[in-house]
């Protein structure tokens, strides 16, 4: 198993499941604080949490899976969240999703290896006007092109 | 209770408040039809294909989770039904592998007899279609995801019947796929491979691994020795495939098919059945004297092997160390048998034919080599048995009655019980009880242990002694079992079996397989047992030659090395 850049945190992962221990309805509320806390949700965290609420590996997989806001990887230093809404999606976004994977060497969802920058797919940022639009961090870049989306991720080196 | 009245398509019924429509209508003669929904286990309402009209309600509600009230006024066949129900099926149709010529549940597929019921001639929707590999990962079972419908019936025998969880529905949407956590290979998870989730799936998406290639090479080269062994429950679920109703027993008949399929030797793992007892009997009888790691827990199930492996290891301990017939049959017949009739062990091929899935993983445990060879070769399921005869173009039905091989062919009524959950207990008893006091036993049948309750508990008095016995059948119940001997619970001796039902109910059993059919198969395991002349194990000549000839005594150091073995603690994750 891949390990996990979590063991100071162990103690408190403990003290959420503890509060929660043998609840499976907690199960929401639970992933959420770990994540909180951890930044993502790893196997070892999962099967912690498993365990302490007395849910099955493969149900609490199933709700992390299904809710897009938990993530199993870690996010990179830079969180670049690409707008793929309706305005984005028609003025070239899928353009420049292609155009960010083939440079990052990743795929939508995933971190590079030197944990720099992670890349997600997100629906409508509220800023149609801008479309397409990204996001890295907390700034917003409108008007992209595939060229102009790469030279703003080289202001992040 | 309360009564309520309803009137479905213009019959008026009187039902229990709180019914289901589906009920309901049942009982008014009117069949809906359904796709999802399994009794008691998956009652969700998600195919929406038992969709109805009734009257006042703006949508239209799903038979199955939608309960009666008084006064309610139900149709089932309008053109609104019709259409919805078309469009539905369609709608799984279209995101669906079709491949139905090729695909293993062809005619016997509840998605394709649904089409047809329903009229659909054409699929008006083309797509994308989900796409995802299949997992042939574990020697037993293979998933494929693209003819999956999502149904959630596999899920829901493997978490409420089996409590093991191996899969769930992961992601959402159109990425949808039932799948074990992680999307994990089912052999990397704690999967006891034992196929309940192929019998409940009700297209292809689930089937057993199929080993008939390798049989059929091996029954086409000349230079291989092929014997087989027929488990007991084989006898009487094999029939179903060729016409005759659940529980006939057809022994005769399969063996005749067998021979003409070209085995060399047909041999019977009741045989092997009736050594389990010597041994497992006597090593109760050791460890009941010395009060040692009671109770002692049953072993001929691999399903449940590979269940206690992973969620109780604490208990392994308990576990008898006998290896399970079919282990025990392969095991002998490379060795004393081959020996006997001075073949080359090299040479010969054992194939199996047991009701289950897991006995495939079973066979291909690294420990199962005693006899210097993989003890068994090839492990076919009595569906694929049933497909190698169709395809062989034997007619079953017309096929003479015909016997065993001696000596690996000869067994007694208390080994056929072995098919049934609570006949292992019973085909040890009969054992025991002689070996412990010496005298006749003055009844054969032990009926506290017969039956499918769930866990079936009893106090047998041996001459003075009383023996605490317990049966549990599907793991479930065998949880809440090992529960009770874990809270201070005391039992001598335990049989469990992982199927519900035992191995009548086994994975690898012809589909369908039910509450109805398991009690019919169960029925004719006992008349099995009436028809045989000799009906307890320790009876058996061929047994007894066996000993003297090869073995010595139960329990001696020959039956320790090729007849016992031992467990791997698994873990959950």
């Amino acid at each position: 198993m891949e390990a996990c850049k979590c063991e100071e945190k162990w103690e408190q992962l403990n003290e959420i499941i503890k509060a929660h221990r043998g609840q499976p309805s907690s199960l929401i509320e639970v992933l959420h604080k770990a994540q909180e806390l951890i930044g993502y949700l790893p196997k070892q965290v999962l099967i912690a949490i498993a365990e302490g609420l007395g849910v099955s590996l493969s149900e609490v997989y199933s709700v992390v899976s299904f809710y897009a806001y938990f993530t199993t990887k870690p996010k990179g230093k830079y969180q670049i969240s690409l707008c793929k809404g309706t305005a984005c999606y028609v003025k070239g976004a899928p353009e420049i999703l292609e155009r960010l994977e083939k440079e990052l060497g990743i795929k939508a969802g995933d971190s590079t290896d030197d944990g720099r920058f992670s890349l997600e797919v997100v629906r409508c940022l509220g800023a149609c006007g801008l479309a397409p639009v990204m996001m890295v961090n907390k700034r917003a870049y409108g008007l992209l092109r595939p060229d102009k989306a790469v030279a703003v991720l080289q202001t992040y080196q | 209770m309360s009564m309520v009245s309803v009137t479905i398509d213009n019959v008026k019924v009187e039902v229990e408040a709180g019914t289901t429509i589906l009920k309901a209508a049942e009982k008014a003669g009117i069949h809906i039809p359904t796709l999802c929904y399994l009794e008691g286990i998956n009652e969700i309402g998600a195919c929406r294909v038992c969709v109805v009209e009734v009257e006042g309600a703006r949508n239209l509600a799903a038979a199955c989770v939608t309960p009666v009230s008084d006064g309610m006024v139900v149709r089932t066949n309008t053109p609104r039904v019709r259409a919805a129900r078309r469009l539905n099926v369609e709608l799984l149709l279209s995101n669906h592998k079709m491949e139905c010529p090729t695909c293993i549940r062809n005619l016997n597929c509840e998605l394709q007899t649904l089409a047809q019921t329903l009229g659909i001639r054409e699929v008006r929707f083309e797509g994308k279609r989900t796409t995802y590999q299949a997992d042939t990962s574990t020697p037993a079972l293979v998933r494929d995801p693209e003819k999956c419908i999502l149904c959630r019936r596999c899920v829901a025998v493997c978490e409420k019947v089996q409590t093991v969880k191996a899969i769930a529905p992961q992601e959402r949407g159109f990425e949808t796929v039932i799948a074990p956590a992680f999307h994990e290979k089912l052999i990397n998870v704690a999967c006891v491979e034992c196929g309940q989730c192929i019998l409940v799936c009700p297209v292809g998406a689930l089937y057993e691994k199929d080993y008939t290639e390798e049989v059929w090479e091996a029954l086409a080269d000349p230079e291989k020795f092929v014997v087989v062994q027929t488990a007991p429950a084989t006898r009487v679920s094999i029939g179903q495939e060729f016409g005759y109703p659940p529980g006939a027993i057809t022994t005769g008949k399969m063996v005749a098919a067998l021979r003409r399929l070209g085995f060399d030797r047909v041999f019977d793992t009741d045989f092997s059945a009736d050594l389990t007892i010597m041994e497992e009997g006597s090593e109760f009888i050791e460890r009941f004297k010395k009060g040692e790691r009671l109770p002692l827990l049953t072993s001929c199930s691999p399903g449940w092997i590979k269940f206690i492996e992973h969620f109780y290891p604490e208990l392994l301990p308990h576990l008898s160390t006998c290896k399970s017939p079919q282990q025990m049959f392969g095991a002998v017949a490379k060795t004393y048998y081959a020996q006997k009739v001075g073949i080359d062990p090299s040479r010969m091929v054992v194939v199996s034919i047991m009701p289950c899935t897991a006995k495939k993983f079973e066979a291909q445990r690294p420990e199962m080599k005693d006899s210097g060879y993989q003890d068994v070769d090839y492990v076919l399921t009595t569906r694929e048995l049933a497909r190698m005869i169709k395809e062989a173009g034997i007619d079953f039905q017309s096929l003479p009655e015909e016997d065993y091989d001696d000596p690996l062919g000869e067994s007694t009524g208390a080994a056929v019980l072995f098919g049934t959950t609570g006949g292992v207990m019973e085909a040890a008893l009969r054992t025991a009880y002689e070996l412990m006091t010496g005298k006749e036993l003055p009844r054969l049948e032990f009926h506290e242990v017969r039956g499918l309750k769930g866990i079936k508990e009893a106090t047998i008095d041996i001459e003075g002694t009383p023996v605490r016995v317990a049966v549990a059948h599907g793991l479930g119940h065998a949880r809440e079992l090992l529960e009770r001997v874990k809270a201070g619970e005391k039992y001598h001796f335990i049989e469990i079996m992982c199927c519900p039902g035992g191995c009548i109910g086994g994975g690898g059993q012809p589909i369908p397989t039910n509450e109805e059919i398991r009690a019919q198969r169960m029925a004719g395991i006992y008349s099995a047992d009436e028809r045989m002349v000799i009906r307890k194990s320790h009876e058996n000549p061929s047994i007894k030659a066996l000993y003297r000839e090869f073995l010595g005594h139960p329990l001696s150091e020959r039956s320790h090395q090729l007849l016992h073995t031992h467990y791997t603690p698994r873990g959950k994750y």
